[in-house]
């Protein structure tokens, strides 16, 4: 199942490489070919500027939360639309303030996930200072596993939990 | 089969003590009380009876049954198995009344013996006697009076007498325990920090809060909890004066505050902090407020916790990938890591002498809590079964641990004898129970 799935996004992937290479940045990965880059990253996030109503409106900008690997605070290629459309809203809108709030799942203790929560959290910050925002726009708080959304011991449910979400405080 | 035995036994206490519980005239600020469930027992342990302790007045009995609270300590100490109340066939309140042939058929080598009576003014007076049943020995004889509201905490006096007489240490019986509850669901979820007897009995609010409280910490002398709350939205850490209520802000800068833990004389906090843009291990001097950086990484460094001579601090950081445990001189210079077990060390705590580093261990995901025995060759070993345990803490003597664990979705705390032969359950109704933390011997 799993490997079907990557066999046609590998596809995917090659088809939609051919036809935008020069547009992707991939690191240098030897062990695998065609590299892994977001199968929508290429899509342009918006024409115009955007405006609080898009907030609720617009597809890309609509979510808000970002999940991450265990133990890992590095942003997968499947979120960098995401943090690209979020940083164009913070760029478009000078007043418009966020906090990212970081969390993980259960696995680990109450402090060290409190720390892990903040890598992360930090880590999408400086994703979108790359692209744009000003650090003063964002602020980091951590909840490390505090704030579950889901309390099943599986991965599935960890999965959920180990996000960081964007939570607009002026838009 | 003998455990099993022993497990009937235990259930029969544990319920009597239950019914047992609410005493009358208990003060208003009372938190609901933690379930207690002995889940194994250990038939190496030395067999012991407690008597039922005799009423000598024409007054109404208290509610305290000191001799159940004496029986319950001994049994979940791991040291001791204790006879169950209906094989207690003969009920002898003093010394002179042992017919220790009986008992040396029941294969006893210790009986308890005791009576109360009313004193007037209120007070209510307990005598009791530890016996030798094979060299038919008196080892103790004591009396302490107590209003009844105390008498849980003479019995658990008493335990401690008892068991330092037989063991050689002292006991850690009458000593508190420091946990956090969250109660309700969603945006109604209640936290509270809760001090209780070191059973679980009495449970007192420190502070309530709709936001996370974690970390409990206690001061070397039992007055003060250092700990974490999200009351203001991210992390800060307070210190609380138990008696007064009173407490200051420690810290709140930017990014995380958290991991109290205090200096074996009570002069410094170690924390983790990370407003300088990484986690890392700081010393405040508590009358100063002046903070030391200890630790300098790219990593993630938390938990802090003092060595029992107060030089050097052992920590969790991740500077070689995952979570280990270093071990850092207050005066800098560098960490050395000393653990190389296990995929996942964290959560460090340190018996009274060092002897012992009890931490949550990973691997693959069961999360267990490990004793690393520093006097031999660091040699592991687990004393819970995961697969979701953490924060250990120790009783001061070293011989008991509280940690917590999660039984479904539920978060329980277990008392553990140290070689992890012996568990309670300590569990809400309807809540969780989590972070943990055992406080010193109390000064009277």
């Amino acid at each position: 199942m799993n490997k079907t799935v990557r066999v046609t996004l590998a596809a995917l992937l090659s088809v939609g490489l051919a036809a935008c290479a020069s547009k992707q940045a991939v690191k240098p990965q030897p062990e695998q070919t065609p590299p892994p880059p977001p199968p929508v990253a290429t899509a342009p996030v918006a024409s115009g500027k955007y405006t609080p109503a898009d907030l609720d409106t617009d597809p890309c900008l609509r979510q808000r939360s970002i999940y991450f690997d265990f133990d890992k605070a590095d942003i997968k290629p499947q979120f960098q639309q995401i943090v690209a459309c979020q940083a164009k809203y913070l760029v478009d809108r000078p007043e418009a303030r966020m906090t990212l709030e970081g969390n993980t799942d259960e696995r680990g203790t109450r402090e060290y996930n409190l720390g892990l929560g903040e890598r992360r959290a930090k880590s999408v910050a400086s994703a979108l200072e790359a692209l744009g925002a000003s650090a003063g726009q964002i602020t980091v708080v951590s909840y490390g596993k505090e704030r579950p959304v889901c309390r099943e011991h599986n991965e599935t449910c960890w999965a959920k939990n180990r996000r960081v979400d964007i939570v607009y405080t002026a838009k | 089969m003998m455990i099993r035995h022993l497990k009937a036994i235990f259930a029969a206490a544990l319920v009597a003590a239950v019914s047992a519980v609410v005493p009358a005239g208990i003060p208003v600020a009372r938190a609901q009380n933690l379930t207690l469930d002995i889940v194994n027992g250990v038939p190496s342990a030395i067999p012991i009876t407690v008597v039922p302790f005799a009423f000598e007045s024409a007054a109404t009995p208290p509610a305290t049954d000191v001799s159940e609270v004496i029986r319950n300590d001994l049994a979940r100490s791991g040291k001791f198995r204790t006879l169950g109340r209906q094989d207690i066939v003969e009920t002898p309140t003093r010394g002179s009344e042992i017919k220790f042939p009986t008992w040396k058929l029941l294969k006893q080598d210790y009986i308890v013996v005791g009576r109360e009576r009313d004193t007037g003014g209120g007070q209510v007076r307990v005598d009791f006697e530890l016996w030798d049943v094979t060299k038919q020995q008196q080892l103790l004889s004591l009396a302490y009076t107590a209003l009844p509201a105390d008498l849980r905490g003479v019995a658990h006096q008493i335990a401690d007498q008892i068991y330092q007489k037989i063991i050689g240490v002292p006991g850690a019986f009458y000593t508190r325990i420091a946990y956090v509850t969250a109660v309700g669901v969603g945006k109604g979820l209640q936290y509270s920090l809760i001090v209780a007897d070191s059973d679980g009995y009495n449970p007192q609010v420190v502070v309530h809060s709709l936001q996370p409280l974690l970390s409990p910490a206690w001061s070397p002398d039992g007055k003060k909890l250092a700990y974490v709350s999200f009351e203001h939205g991210d992390s800060a850490v307070y210190m609380q004066d138990l008696a007064t209520g009173a407490r200051q802000l420690i810290s709140a800068r930017k990014g995380i505050n958290g991991a109290p833990s205090f200096s074996p004389d009570g002069t410094k906090l170690a924390m983790c902090l990370s407003y300088g843009g990484n986690p890392e291990i700081y010393v405040m001097d508590l009358a100063t407020r002046q903070l030391t950086q200890l630790t300098h990484s790219m990593s993630i460094n938390t938990e802090p916790r003092w060595m029992p001579d107060g030089q050097s601090i052992v920590f969790t950081s991740d500077r070689s990938g995952k979570p280990q445990l270093y071990q850092e001189p207050l005066t800098g210079g560098g960490a050395t890591r000393i653990t190389f077990q296990g995929e996942y060390n964290s959560n460090v705590a340190i018996n009274y002498d060092a002897s012992q580093f009890a931490m949550m261990q990973g691997n693959g995901n069961v999360y267990r809590i490990a004793v690393m025995d520093r006097k031999l060759g660091n040699q592991v070993r687990f004393i819970s079964p995961g697969p979701m345990d953490e924060s250990p803490s120790f009783a001061p003597n070293g011989s008991m641990l509280l940690y917590a664990a999660s039984e479904g979705t539920r978060g329980v705390l277990y008392s553990v004898s140290d070689d992890g032969r012996i568990r309670q359950r300590l569990s809400l109704a309807n809540g969780d129970v989590q972070s943990p933390s055992w406080g010193p011997y109390r000064q009277h």
